[in-house]
Formats: C-alpha cells, sequence, structure tokens
C-alpha cells in the first residue's frame, strides 16, 4: 500500500506563498499529473514529498505513515530529474544501480534489477558506457530505468520530458506509458505540457499561483474544467470565454436558446471548446467575424471574434472559410461549460 | 569555540520558529574558516593598529611621528607611489593586448596563454633576480647596447647614483612578473562576453576600435575592477623585487617596514608602516569601487 | 573562426598583414615572457665565469649542471628549500581543510550571515597581508610558533584561504546540486552523498585550488622573512643570504625559485582561467 496523502500543505518562501494549503489524495498505483504554468507551485509540492524541501505547515503520508521530518532517502521513493542528474562519473550499469547498492542489495540481485531496468528501457547495449557520450534521450532513459530499479513504491518525475526535442518527447511519452503501466506505481508527475498530462495520467492536478484548481480525469478536465483557469490552460486552442447576457433564464446564441444556470446574474460566461462547433448558415447560426483563416491541414483554424469577444474554432479540414469572411456557428449544446463572470468558477452543469 | 548546538540554538532564535531542522549546517561549515580568519586576520589587523599607536603600552603618536621624521620616509612614500603609478597602468594596457590578440587565434591558443602565464607562478624575489641577470653590470642588456655600438663600457643601471634607471628597471620587472594575473582575470572576464555582442555591433558598422571601447570594455567592467584592486594592492606591497634589483638604493613602504622590524627590532615603527600600507590599501580599493561603478543591471 | 569571416570578405593583402600583425605581437609578447627566463637559466647554469664573459652572446655558451648542483650544495639551501615545501604543504593542507567547506556552505546553502561572510572574505583582499606577520612575530615567540614552519604555513594560510573558499564556492557550483539531491532520494545520506558523488566531480577543482595554494605559500617573502631566523624558507633565506652571495648563486636561487612554480602553472593551466572567472566576480 503505498497512496500519498497530502494534507494541508503550505509554503511560504519569505513573504511569498509558494503552497496555500494543499491538499491532494493519491491511490496507490495511480498515476497523477501536477500540471501548470511555472511558478505555479507544482515542482515545490513534489520536492516537498520527495523531502527535498521542507513544507511551512502540513503533512506528507505515504502509506499511511506521516514522512514530514524524515530524509529523503527514508521515505521509499524514486525519483526522476529534470536535468536526469546522471551521475556523470559512474557507468550507465553504475548509474541504474546506485540506489540498490545504497539498500546494499547482493551483486546478484544488483545485476538482475539492473537488467530487468535496462531491458525495459532499451538502454543495454550502453550499460558500460559513461553518460557523457550519450545523448539527452539515452541519458533519459538511464534516468528512469535507475529509479525502475529500486522497484519504488512512489515514483517521483519532475517534467523529466522537457529537455527533450518534441519528437523524442512524443516517443518517450509513449515508452513511459507502456514501462510504468506494467510496473503498477504509483507515480506522481510534474510538468507544464498540457498533452504529456493528459497522454500519461489516471487523474491530473490542474495548479496555478499554489493552489490546486481541479483534480479529475483527463477528460473530465478537458470538458469540465473548475475554472476559467484550468479551461484555459488546458486544450490547443484554449477554451473560449465569451460574455453573453442573460434574459429570462435563457441565453440566446443565434436561432438556439441555451438554459442558464439558475445562479447566473445578469451575464454569464459561456465557455466553448474550439471544436465543439458546426457551420451553419446565417441567421440561424451564431456570427462569428473571422480575421484569420489557417489550414492546418488537419482541420482549419478560424481566429476572430464573436459579440467582439476573441475566440477561436476548430472546423473540418473539408470546409472552405477564408480571412475575413463572416460565419454562422452552431454550438455543441452538451459540450457548453457556464462560468461566473466575477469569480471565473464553473457553475454545476444544468440540464439541456 | 561554540559547539554547533550553541550556534543552532543562535540560529533559531534568530530566525524565529524552525521548519528546516538542517539550518545550523551552513555555520558548521563556514566556522572553522571564520575562527581561522579571526584569529590570524582581524586579531593581527587589530594589534598592528595598536602597536601603530601605542608606545609601552600607552595611546601615543611617537611611533607616527618617528616614521614621518624618518629619512627614509618621504622617498619611500614617493617611490612606492610613481611605481604603482607607473606599472599597474601597463599591465592592464599589456594584458588587455593580450586578451584581444589571443582572441583571434584559433589554434595554438592554449599554448599561448600557458606561456603568458607563465610569471603567475613566479615570485617577486625570483623576478627581481631574474631582471638582476639582465640588468647587472655585466648583463645581457649591456652587452647588447655594447654590441649595438651605443655604449663604449659596462654600465651600471642599478645604483643609487642613476634612481631614475634603477625605477624603471624595478617598474619593468613588476610589469614582468605581474601582468599575467591581470592578463588573467582579463581573459576570464572576455570569455564571459558573448561574441554576439560585437558581431551586432559589427553589423551596424562599428569599427574595431569602438567595438573595444563601447562594447567590450564595459562588458569587461567586473574583471578589470577586481584585477585592478588585486594588483594595486599587491603593488604597494612591493618589496622583494626592489630588494634583490635595488638592495636598500630605493626604499619602498614595504621595505622600510622589514627593515624597522629586523634590523632595528623596533616593531612599533614597523606597525606604523603597516597601518599606512593597510590605509592606502583600503584607500585605493575605495576608489576604484566607486570609479569603476558596476551595475549588475547593465552586464549580461 | 572569426578570421575565416573576414578572408572571404576582404582583400587578401590586407587580411595576410593583419594575420602578420596579430601572429607578431603574440611572439613578441611570449618572448618578453619567455626570454628573461632563458637568460637567468643561462646564469645560473654559467656559474662564475659566465658572469664575468663580457661581452655576452645570449648563446647557450659554457653551461653546463654543475653551478647549479654546487649552489644546491650550499649549507642551508637544501634545508631552507625543505622548509618551503613544509609550509606551502601546510598552507594546501589548511586552506582546502578550512576553505573547501566554507566553499561549499557559500554554494548550496542560503544562510543569514552568508553576505557578511563573503564581505570578509573579499575584505582580506583589500589588505596586503603579509604585513600582519609584523604582530604576530610578539604572539607567535609566545606560542612558540615564531621561526618555525607551522607558524609561517598558518600565516601563509591567512593568504591562501580566502582564494580557496571563493574558488571551491565556483568548483560546487559547477556540480549540479540536481546530482546530490538524485543521491539523497537513491538512499544516500547527506554525507554519503557528499563523498559519493560530489567530492569525485570537484576534486580536479579542488586540485587546482590546492596547487594555487602552493604557489601562493611557495612565493611568499615578507611574512616568511620576518617570522623565521634559522627556520628559513627558501624565499627568505635567498632574501637574507642575497647581498653578500655571488652573482650566478642569485641566478641559480631564481631558477630554483621558478621551476616548481612554473611545473604547477603548467599542471593546472586548464583551470586558470575557470578559476579566475570565478573568483573575480
Amino acid at each position: 500500500m503505498a497512496n500519498i496523502v497530502i494534507d494541508r500543505i503550505r509554503k511560504s518562501f519569505g513573504s511569498f506563498e509558494a503552497l496555500k494549503e494543499v491538499s491532494l489524495t493519491i491511490n496507490d498505483g495511480e498515476f497523477v499529473s501536477l500540471l501548470g504554468p511555472s511558478g505555479c507551485g507544482k515542482t515545490t509540492l513534489l520536492r516537498i514529498i520527495a523531502g527535498l524541501e521542507t513544507a511551512t505547515s502540513g503533512d506528507v503520508r505515504i502509506g499511511d505513515r506521516s514522512v514530514i521530518g524524515l530524509p529523503p532517502k527514508d521515505r521509499g521513493l524514486a525519483m526522476v530529474f529534470q536535468n536526469y542528474a546522471v551521475f556523470p562519473h559512474m557507468t550507465v550499469y553504475e548509474n541504474v544501480a546506485f540506489g540498490l547498492r545504497m539498500q546494499k542489495a547482493d551483486d546478484a540481485r544488483v545485476k538482475a534489477q539492473v537488467e530487468k531496468a535496462a531491458g525495459l528501457l532499451h538502454i543495454e547495449q550502453y550499460l558500460d558506457r559513461y553518460p557523457n557520450k550519450l545523448s539527452g534521450g539515452q541519458r533519459q532513459r538511464v534516468a528512469v530505468a535507475r529509479a525502475l530499479a529500486v522497484e519504488p513504491k512512489v515514483l517521483l518525475m519532475d517534467e523529466p520530458l522537457s529537455n527533450l526535442d518534441a519528437l523524442l518527447r512524443l516517443e518517450m511519452r509513449t515508452e513511459l506509458k507502456t514501462v510504468l503501466q506494467s510496473a503498477g506505481t504509483t507515480t506522481i508527475y510534474v510538468t507544464h505540457d498540457q498533452t504529456e498530462a493528459m497522454g500519461l495520467s489516471d487523474r491530473i492536478a490542474v495548479m496555478h499561483n499554489g493552489v490546486v484548481e481541479q483534480v479529475g480525469t483527463p477528460v473530465d478536465v478537458y470538458n469540465h474544467p473548475a475554472t476559467r483557469f484550468v479551461g484555459g490552460f488546458i486544450g490547443n486552442p484554449p477554451m473560449n470565454f465569451i460574455k453573453v447576457p442573460v434574459s429570462n433564464g435563457q441565453v440566446v446564441a443565434g436561432a438556439e436558446q441555451f438554459v442558464a444556470p439558475k445562479e447566473a446574474g445578469g451575464e454569464v460566461v459561456l465557455g466553448l471548446r474550439g471544436e465543439a462547433v458546426e457551420l451553419a448558415p446565417l441567421p440561424q447560426g451564431l456570427e462569428m467575424k473571422v480575421r484569420v483563416a489557417e489550414p492546418m491541414g488537419s482541420h482549419l483554424l478560424l481566429t476572430g471574434s464573436i459579440h467582439d469577444q476573441p475566440v477561436r474554432v476548430i472546423l473540418p479540414a473539408s470546409e472552405t472559410v477564408r480571412s475575413g469572411d463572416t460565419i454562422g456557428l452552431k454550438l455543441d449544446r452538451n459540450r457548453i461549460t457556464w462560468l461566473s463572470p466575477e469569480s471565473g468558477k464553473s457553475y454545476p452543469a444544468v440540464a439541456a | 569555540m561554540p559547539g554547533p548546538h550553541a550556534i543552532l540554538n543562535y540560529t533559531r532564535r534568530l530566525r524565529g520558529p524552525m521548519t528546516n531542522n538542517r539550518t545550523w549546517i551552513p555555520y558548521l561549515l563556514i566556522l572553522p574558516s571564520v575562527a581561522f580568519l579571526a584569529l590570524l586576520f582581524v586579531v593581527p589587523l587589530v594589534q598592528t593598529i595598536w602597536l601603530a599607536f601605542s608606545d609601552n603600552g600607552l595611546p601615543s603618536l611617537a611611533n607616527m611621528r618617528t616614521m614621518a621624521g624618518d629619512l627614509n620616509f618621504l622617498p619611500s612614500v614617493r617611490n612606492t607611489f610613481l611605481l604603482t603609478i607607473a606599472v599597474v597602468p601597463v599591465q592592464v594596457v599589456i594584458a588587455l593586448v593580450m586578451g584581444t590578440l589571443v582572441a583571434k587565434v584559433g589554434a595554438g591558443r592554449e599554448t599561448i596563454l600557458w606561456i603568458w602565464t607563465i610569471p603567475l607562478g613566479i615570485s617577486d624575489l625570483a623576478a627581481g633576480m631574474v631582471w638582476l641577470s639582465i640588468l647587472q653590470n655585466t648583463g645581457y642588456l649591456n652587452s647588447l647596447l655594447f654590441s649595438l655600438g651605443l655604449i663604449e663600457r659596462q654600465t651600471s643601471w642599478l645604483t643609487y647614483q642613476t634612481p631614475v634607471a634603477l625605477f624603471i628597471g624595478i617598474a619593468v620587472a613588476e610589469i614582468w612578473r605581474g601582468t599575467a594575473i591581470v592578463m588573467v582575470i582579463i581573459v576570464a572576464g572576455l570569455n564571459q562576453v558573448p561574441k554576439e555582442f560585437k558581431e551586432a555591433a559589427e553589423i551596424f558598422g562599428a569599427g574595431p576600435w569602438t567595438r573595444f571601447f563601447r562594447i567590450t570594455l564595459p562588458l569587461i567592467r567586473p574583471a578589470l575592477q577586481s584585477a585592478l584592486i588585486l594588483r594595486t594592492v599587491l603593488a604597494f606591497e612591493v618589496f622583494a623585487v626592489v630588494y634583490a634589483l635595488g638592495g636598500r638604493n630605493f626604499p619602498v613602504l614595504v621595505g622600510e617596514a622589514y627593515t624597522w622590524q629586523n634590523q632595528n627590532q623596533n616593531y612599533g615603527v614597523a606597525g606604523a608602516y603597516a597601518v599606512l600600507i593597510m590605509v592606502i590599501s583600503l584607500a585605493a580599493t575605495v576608489v576604484y569601487l566607486k570609479a569603476i561603478k558596476v551595475d549588475p543591471e547593465r552586464l549580461p | 573562426m572569426s578570421s575565416k569571416t573576414v578572408s572571404a570578405a576582404s582583400p587578401a593583402g590586407f587580411v595576410s598583414s593583419r594575420r602578420w600583425l596579430v601572429w607578431s605581437g603574440i611572439i613578441a609578447l611570449c618572448a618578453w615572457v619567455l626570454v628573461p627566463i632563458y637568460l637567468v637559466a643561462l646564469g645560473a647554469l654559467g656559474g662564475r665565469q659566465g658572469v664575468y664573459q663580457w661581452p655576452k652572446t645570449g648563446l647557450p655558451t659554457g653551461i653546463s649542471i654543475e653551478p647549479f648542483l654546487l649552489f644546491l650544495r650550499t649549507e642551508g639551501v637544501v634545508q631552507s628549500f625543505l622548509n618551503s615545501l613544509g609550509a606551502a604543504g601546510i598552507t594546501v593542507a589548511l586552506s582546502i581543510i578550512l576553505g573547501a567547506p566554507a566553499g561549499y556552505a557559500l554554494a548550496r546553502y542560503n544562510f543569514h550571515g552568508k553576505d557578511s561572510y563573503r564581505l570578509l572574505v573579499l575584505l582580506t583582499r583589500a589588505f596586503p597581508l603579509a604585513i600582519l606577520a609584523l604582530p604576530l612575530t610578539v604572539s607567535f615567540i609566545r606560542l612558540g610558533l615564531y621561526d618555525t614552519i607551522t607558524g609561517v604555513g598558518l600565516i601563509h594560510t591567512v593568504l591562501a584561504l580566502p582564494f580557496a573558499a571563493l574558488v571551491t564556492q565556483g568548483i560546487f557550483l559547477g556540480v549540479p546540486k540536481e546530482l546530490e539531491e538524485a543521491a539523497w532520494v537513491f538512499g544516500c545520506t547527506r554525507i554519503q552523498a557528499f563523498f559519493k558523488i560530489v567530492a569525485p566531480l570537484a576534486l580536479p577543482g579542488i586540485v587546482a585550488t590546492a596547487v594555487f595554494a602552493f604557489v601562493i605559500s611557495w612565493n611568499e617573502v615578507f611574512a616568511a622573512s620576518v617570522l623565521t631566523v634559522r627556520n628559513r624558507t627558501l624565499t627568505a633565506y635567498l632574501l637574507t643570504v642575497l647581498s653578500e652571495s655571488p652573482m650566478h648563486y642569485r641566478f641559480a636561487g631564481g631558477l630554483l625559485l621558478i621551476l616548481p612554480s612554473v611545473v604547477f602553472i603548467f599542471a593546472v593551466r586548464r583551470y586558470l582561467f575557470a578559476i579566475w572567472g570565478i573568483s573575480s566576480k
């Protein structure tokens, strides 16, 4: 059993509050991403779990045992660092074996575990080389193998793919998923890249300004963002936010009417995923002025405005829309999120 | 010496409630060096000042008066200053030339830099002896001048009757020895200036001199500042090279301190000289810090 | 290199004359450094006859190792050479043992008083430190350190320690903190992580620092002369016998002083610029 309970963790650096009472529970064997822009506190939280940073207050429990005050080595975890932190003065073999050697494992076990981890990451042929003879991607594999070799209860990963080029990142992402699925280790994965978080995670915790804004499955977080920040941070293009008037509990968009959430006042923010629309003739459709049309091959990306507010929408590549056109859009009523214009928080879903 | 626990408690009080239980580590690590410097830097510093300003255990200006009234005092002050003024700028210029030249070289750069840094390992006493072999009566300078027909017999350069020649000889020996350290600091500084800055200036039409004075020089200010401070303080300490070349024909401040201490056994006057040298060195440092402003916001 | 871009853009005559100028400047400056060393070596190996040869040609004629060996056999030379080695050894050991932990603290921790400590270290630079030997004479006599190699080593450590602390700070900064953290995560205590990971990676730089501490002590004249009477270091010995020594002995002494430092500087040449880049920040 190695679930992780993060209980009201606070961390301040002088007057700056990096983490404001963050609580989060990660189940045994679960893969959870901490996702957010730089400076949101995700790495600080990870380092507090690892024991590399000390929390100002709060508790961290790994497998129901409080680890606050324990040095990193006694927390039963492994970590993959952003810059790999592969020891340059040791061979790849010794790097992968490092954790086992520290546990005073016998040579036979070390050999077996190193070979197993090296096999998983396809680095068998580099075992007797030194890391400075390896490429970034290969070093990354060594760092992951080193972490897996100790069969940790908990695996922490701090932006492990951010230093790789785009193609390699995609390849490593797929491979990580394969490897980690078979290992079944409780994993916390810090990233600022939403596609990584979406692709790898069982659940995502979106962080912003030292607060967890939403925790949920990738699909849940994508379709039902709890806040305007989450909707804007996840998805490419980001979710569109259009402020619209409410009259008699109804919102009018072209020829269609939507039931506004009952908590809403005179105005409400309509959160709309760029791909949750289809072309409709005017005046039935909602009017959009297209400023720039970019054919992307797989789809057509339109940038423009609705109600004089900036939006980005995606249409099938087969549609022909040109820059400067005015078009009508039909909204997918099941994929609309309603948000409060004041708090930026989303309202509970209303029956369509 | 307070133990780690005392320091731990001290830092606890200093920082209020502690969350990180390992804040005493850095204090433990710097403690030995602090204790050492306190015992062998701060204490002797205070002792020197006391030595200089006391007589038979009472505060007194007697040592200062003895120093100021000594026959060699004014010449030694004058000589030390003249040497510093003559030597330091030349060293900086040669070092800048070396840095600029070596930047234009690809292959062989390492070897050239190594040759230029050799004097870094040479003491001022050895430098004095090296130049003695050149400047003495039957030395290589006279041989050269003789074979060129410029002199008819061996000429003395290092006596008290030839103060200008002696001064030049000492200055040359100091320049020869002390340029290496300036060069190393300046080349280290130049290495940190990205090539793009100069290339950008070149594209916008700046010639080599403009590039040097408008781009390079301002960007190596920190290196220049530290080289100047280090070299000037060392120049005020000049002693052995003078002694090796001219004996006591060319009094300088540290030489006088040495004489009062070892020959005259008068520690008080030696202390007075020491205080004077320290005051001059500190003043020079302050002048450099003020004159060459290093604004971190204007550096890359 | 930039010379290539120039040669493509400008007339060949201009380029070659500029290159010629650069190289003649470099060669002149190399000669400026090397020729005097060559000449003092000639003087040291030329013996008494060499000194009075007139006019000198500057060619290596009539030289042999004999005069230099004769100098080495002079009473006090070998002993003072050994004393210099001893003092330098103490300086190296103390400045690394005391300075490296401080450098590590400066590199890895933020703590109250860090700036004051750095100020103390930098302040030593504004002082002519060897002068501090003057008042130490009295205390050293009382402590039995006067006229001992240990005493000289102690005062030389004052010169070398601030340097060692600043330079090792830079060296430890060069060892990524993540490597150390990785070691902690994978089961090391702080002390184990230091000796398994940091120390091996910092070792070359620390050796270079040690060499510098050696050279600082080896070359120091003033404090060594003030603090010793019979147990002279080589510099102090040469300074005191200077006026009554024949010329070729002085040259031999100069050569003996130069040789070890030059060898050491050669050994650390790769670190010279990195170290001064660090310590002049």
